[in-house]
């Protein structure tokens, strides 16, 4: 079974990232940037299938130069080889776009499951996989908290606001997984040191055939971006043994009990 | 706003309207367009008629096929929409941001090159449509105009806007339009559903709403917000943490990609307070915060924080509620 895993480089989730005020696009200058948490998750399903079925697990990513290194570090849990999609076209992309370069970039060889995260942890537009299986012509699974496959037909467990549901599908098709889906590994010593061995392209939308298309000249424009209004923090008091009366106090006050 | 109706996307939950699509009618009342129409795909569409009306459709468009329901919906849903949106012409299609929601608006996005924009909190229309919504965990917020391309597409967040009724007016029309479902979305099917049995109120209508972290150590101490929130007349809610963990069910999940509450009173037990959380809480009226560690970011929109054990304020808590109420 041959898997095709996204991933995207994203500004590390423990310190926020910034919009530049006067671009309206991250400042990626000043966070450390990562392998989404969230895709972690979907190069492990990959890996999983292509060790349960045969295979090999490539890699897809759009972003800067920089985002070779989220590639790296999928190569290094395991995949067999990475694609990189960099040009200063693609800056401050949206989700169609993005989802129309990763569409171009997985056609070029065929492949049995795209998998994806739910949502990236920075821009979380949640749109990006299921704009991917219309471009593709496949079915999507969202919110898939577990998979698994006989090597024709794939099985997974929808998450719904309610509850959840079993989803069986043909393949090829998208599965966007969540966060738990599985146990990410550690890259071994060994997996790190293969990196260098492993093929990874860098494409331009060009290389593509994409250059007219992208990006959607219709699209939209950021007109403004400024500090939410924030929370006032109240009182933050150490527990003495009278943290529960405060709240029974506080609950009182708001007319809850 | 030019001449081109608003479209709501509606959906059925258990016979029942869901609550975002009453909310986004209530909000599509107030921007100047001609008309307000809602869309409702699968079985018990028909039934749903009355109801969106009362909240502001004037027609709704209807197809009851059960492939809405056992298959997926985006495909379904995008293939049955895309001829209508080409001879009614609607100017914005209203989306909640639920899994069939955003399915439906990804799909539609990328099969008719439609602008989309997701996570909205706010829109205006005027020269422009502007949808206003927040990134990074709320710490800011963004201003998106959408371009010249129609129909614009807009997600939101449930709650983003309070949903009110009509005072009665006529029925609104119903339009059925034929399901188009095409060989290849018969692929991938639906072939079981379950739903966790709940007791007591809805976690998004609560008043109170009990959440728990990783900081209750272990999963059978959900038991113990589970007494809690009883005595509260409450919910129980958890951060994706402990639902990741496999301690409860994602049904149970606040934030981001969980559900969105907004309680007269939160109170948040062993949550750090991770930005994915907050999205979906930081709304409430009151926060209480209980977490040994003062650096935890939850503090700081906590109108109450107790830096202590969780579980020794929790058994407090509950011990003084009871011979309160005893």
């Amino acid at each position: 079974m041959n898997v095709v895993v996204c991933v995207k480089l994203v500004p590390d989730p423990n310190t926020p990232g910034q919009l530049d005020p006067e671009t309206h696009r991250l400042r990626r200058d000043l966070a450390d940037a990562v392998l989404d948490p969230g895709d972690e998750f979907g190069v492990e399903a990959g890996l999983q299938m292509a060790e349960a079925h045969g295979g090999e697990v490539r890699v897809v990513s759009m972003g800067p130069e920089r985002a070779v290194d989220a590639v790296r570090k999928a190569l290094a849990m395991g995949a067999t080889k990475g694609v990189l999609v960099c040009d200063d076209s693609l800056r401050g992309a949206d989700a169609l776009t993005t989802a129309k370069v990763l569409a171009a970039a997985i056609r070029r060889e065929p492949y049995d499951l795209v998998i994806t995260a739910t949502e990236s942890t920075d821009g979380y537009s949640g749109i990006v996989p299921q704009a991917l299986a219309e471009l593709l012509g496949v079915p999507a699974v969202t919110f898939a908290s577990e998979m698994s496959s006989d090597g024709s037909l794939l099985t997974a467990t929808r998450q719904t606001e309610r509850g959840s549901e079993t989803v069986v599908t043909g393949l090829p098709c998208v599965v966007a997984v969540t966060a738990g889906v599985n146990e990410p590994r550690y890259p071994t010593l060994r997996g790190i040191m293969g990196v260098k061995s492993k093929p990874l392209e860098r494409l331009t939308p060009t290389d593509l055939g994409l250059a007219a298309s992208v990006p959607t000249p219709t699209g939209q424009t950021v007109v403004s971006v400024t500090m939410a209004g924030q929370r006032q923090a109240g009182e933050v008091v150490r527990d003495d043994g009278d943290g529960a009366h405060r709240i029974v106090e506080l609950l009182a006050r708001l007319r809850v009990i | 706003m030019a001449n081109g109706p608003v479209w709501v996307f509606a959906e059925v939950v258990d016979g029942r309207v869901a609550p975002g699509a009453l909310e986004l009618l209530t909000k599509a009342r107030s921007l100047g367009a001609a008309d307000v129409e809602a869309v409702c795909l699968g079985p018990g569409a028909r039934e749903a008629v009355g109801e969106l009306g009362r909240h502001g459709a004037s027609t709704v468009y209807i197809s009851i096929d059960a492939g809405f329901v056992e298959l997926l919906m985006g495909g379904p849903g995008a293939d049955t929409l895309a001829p209508l949106i080409a001879t009614r012409k609607p100017e914005l299609i209203l989306f909640p941001g639920t899994h069939d929601g955003r399915d439906l608006a990804g799909r539609l996005a990328a099969k008719l090159d439609l602008p989309v924009i997701a996570n909205g909190l706010d829109i205006e229309t005027g020269a422009a449509i502007t949808v206003t919504s927040t990134i990074f965990g709320v710490t800011q917020v963004v201003r998106t105009e959408f371009g010249e391309r129609r129909p614009a597409l807009a997600l939101f967040r449930p709650k983003a806007f309070t949903a009110s009724a009509l005072p009665a007016g006529p029925a609104p029309r119903t339009v059925e339009v034929p399901a188009v479902i095409d060989e290849r979305h018969r692929r991938a099917r639906v072939v079981d559903r379950s739903t966790p049995v709940a007791t007591g109120p809805a976690l998004e209508e609560a008043t109170v709403v009990v959440s728990g972290g990783r900081g209750l150590q272990e999963p059978a101490n959900f038991e113990l917000l589970h007494e809690v929130a009883g005595l509260l007349h409450g919910a129980v809610g958890a951060s994706r943490a402990a639902v990741d963990a496999g301690w409860v069910p994602y049904s149970m999940q606040v934030g981001q990609t969980g559900k969105t509450v907004k309680p007269t009173v939160y109170i948040a037990c062993g949550i750090s307070g991770a930005m994915q959380h907050t999205v979906g809480m930081r709304g409430a009226q009151a926060i209480v915060a209980i977490n040994r560690d003062p650096e935890a970011p939850i503090f700081k929109l906590a109108d109450l924080g107790i830096v202590g054990d969780a579980l020794t304020v929790l058994r407090q808590l509950r011990d003084e509620l009871r011979s309160r109420s005893g």
